[in-house]
């Protein structure tokens, strides 16, 4: 008798329902992008540069999420968000390459080209150590930045407005093609990212964070599941300040300061590491209250921000996707 | 002689500062073999199932399975050449339910990691409901581990070690913080599972009934030696065993 039990796979039925769900996430991925869309034409251009900027900021903390899921916070994601916010500006202004699609998989790719000789030693640490490799990183980065002249130093340098596709943005509606070219993206990578979480290196990513140990005994790699899934990480936050850069058209080095990175941080741990869509609702959730907070307490926004998250903390623990995800959905 | 075993440890040594954990040990297991490792607290056991595994660096001597030298090798390179093991305290993913420790352990053997291919798809959860209820597991696949009982999470931890196809197991003290009522139950769920396969088993092991009942083999560890192997009847009751492992006094 063999131990390794062999059932006959069922193809058909496995096929068909990974299909099933595989469809019913890509309809609700176009149905959200549609209904954002909808709401972008007719809402205020405060409101769709407000999501623009929380779609573009939720892609970082995805990938933060993307390594809590493992285990591991990074404090440093503003190093990502930079690299791929000047690479997006750089080709713009220097190789006259202007196309937005094209910008922000520059921005995602250049950063996961920075991070990569990072990764392997980055792989080996975890908790503390990790986050403050990470946060080493960025700050590291911030004092380069600040220092070449040629990047513009402390001031940074501004970018004019991309095209699509060979078209130039129409003056009436750039802001709101911009959003629905973030949107877009923010939305195909929240598709990828469920389906990457549900796979099988998604679970492993999960067995590293509760029993590393185990898991190498089991035959697989902890040490490539975090590299992966900071190269991963990489790319999210890349494609984050590209976007971020030409919405907003002007760059300069706070996009790698310490605090920048810890407001990915905090949106990450608002949305727990269950939900996706959790990510851009907490991203979103961050612009609006900073907003109002400035508008209202503008000495003191980061008050009502940090008794925000006091409350989330204190009553949601597992983040506010906790609040629909189920709780063996991982 | 040689060429027919499956594991075979020559020399082997290890030294923990001043205390010697495991001193000359030469041991070898067939494919088939149920090899019982018997010895008081700190006798080496543990030490050298460690060693075998990958996990502690032997100072010396040399580790050989299916005649290639894995002395040097990673626990995770050795599982892929068929060695597999449970622990003394389970290691097991306690946020995840039961069925998704089994899926994390198919995956790890399998080696086919995917990032587009579902971890819950049909033909997965099938092979894993297969295994859960060869373990007697399967009405307890959506629980999460941290609610499990002791005895339930040792058994999730061998049915682990069995997901794949391996050709040495190695079990440790399989049976501690188990109650004495579920012992033999859970000694006959293993055996079971394991069937006519031709595995190699080592098992660490105190009691003496659950030894003599399922060891074709044993080997008795002392002071990081080796003071007994052989046919179990014969290996418990020579004197330095009972004087070093059942207590007897000479």
């Amino acid at each position: 008798m063999a131990v390794v039990v062999n059932v006959s796979p069922a193809p058909d039925a496995g096929t068909r329902a990974k299909d099933a769900g595989r469809s019913r996430l890509l309809l609700g991925g176009l149905g959200a992008f549609a209904l954002l869309a909808v709401a972008g034409w007719f809402g205020p251009r405060w409101l769709t540069f407000l999501v623009t900027m929380a779609a573009a900021n939720g892609l970082v903390s995805l990938g933060i999420v993307c390594l809590m899921r493992g285990g591991v916070v990074p404090f440093g994601q503003g190093m990502v968000f930079a690299v791929g916010g000047y690479a997006a500006a750089l080709i713009y202004n220097k190789l006259g390459f202007t196309d937005a699609l094209g910008l922000a998989l520059a921005g995602g790719a250049l950063a996961v080209a920075v991070a990569a000789p990072f990764a392997p030693l980055l792989a080996r640490y975890r908790g503390i150590f990790f986050a403050m490799l990470t946060l080493a990183l960025s700050m590291v980065t911030y004092g380069l930045l600040m220092k070449m002249d040629a990047l513009g130093g402390s001031d940074g340098f501004n970018m004019s407005r991309p095209t699509l596709l060979g078209q130039a943005l129409p003056d009436a509606h750039a802001g709101y093609v911009l959003y629905l070219v973030t949107l877009g993206i923010a939305t195909l990578m929240a598709v990828l990212a469920r389906i990457y979480f549900d796979s099988t290196r998604g679970l492993i990513t999960l067995a590293v964070r509760e029993n590393e140990l185990r898991v190498e005994y089991l035959g697989g790699s902890a040490r490539r599941a975090m590299m992966l899934n900071f190269l991963i990480a990489a790319f999210c936050g890349g494609l984050g300040g590209a976007l971020a850069v030409m919405s907003l058209g002007h760059i300069d080095p706070n996009f790698s300061f310490w605090t920048t990175s810890g407001e990915f941080v905090f949106v990450a741990i608002l949305a727990g590491w269950q939900s996706v869509a959790a990510v851009f609702l907490s991203s979103v959730a961050l612009e609006v209250v900073r907003s109002f907070s400035s508008a209202y307490f503008p000495n003191s926004w980061q008050l009502a921000l940090g008794l925000f998250l006091l409350f989330v903390i204190r009553f949601l623990p597992r983040g506010i996707g906790s609040l629909w995800m189920k709780r063996d959905r991982t | 002689m040689s060429a027919e075993l499956l594991l075979q440890a020559s020399g082997l040594g290890k030294r923990f500062g001043a205390v010697v954990a495991a001193a000359d040990i030469n041991v070898g297991v067939a494919a088939g073999e149920r090899v019982s490792l018997i010895g008081s607290n700190g006798a080496g056991k543990t030490t050298f199932v460690n060693m075998i595994t990958g996990y502690l660096k032997p100072d010396e001597g040399e580790i050989r399975f299916d005649g290639r030298d894995v002395t040097a090798l990673s626990p995770r390179d050795i599982t892929h050449l068929g060695v597999a093991r449970s622990f003394q305290i389970p290691q097991l993913c306690a946020e995840l339910t039961v069925l998704d420790n089994v899926l994390v352990a198919m995956a790890c053997h399998a080696r086919r990691l995917s990032a587009w291919q579902p971890a819950r798809r049909a033909d997965a959860l099938a092979r894993a409901d297969a295994v859960l209820e060869r373990f007697g597991l399967g009405s307890q696949r959506a629980r999460r581990v941290a609610e499990l009982p002791g005895g339930v999470r040792k058994l999730l931890d061998i049915a682990m070690a069995m997901t794949g196809t391996p050709r040495l197991l190695l079990l440790d003290e399989p049976t501690s913080g188990v109650s004495a009522e579920e012992k033999f139950p859970m000694m006959e769920t293993i055996m079971t599972a394991l069937g006519q396969a031709p595995i190699g088993v080592l098992f660490v092991e105190h009691d003496m009934d659950i030894v003599m009942r399922y060891a074709t083999r044993v080997v008795a560890f002392a002071g990081g030696r080796v003071i007994g192997d052989g046919d179990p009847a014969a290996v418990l009751g020579a004197d330095e065993v009972r004087h070093h492992v059942t207590g007897h006094l000479q």
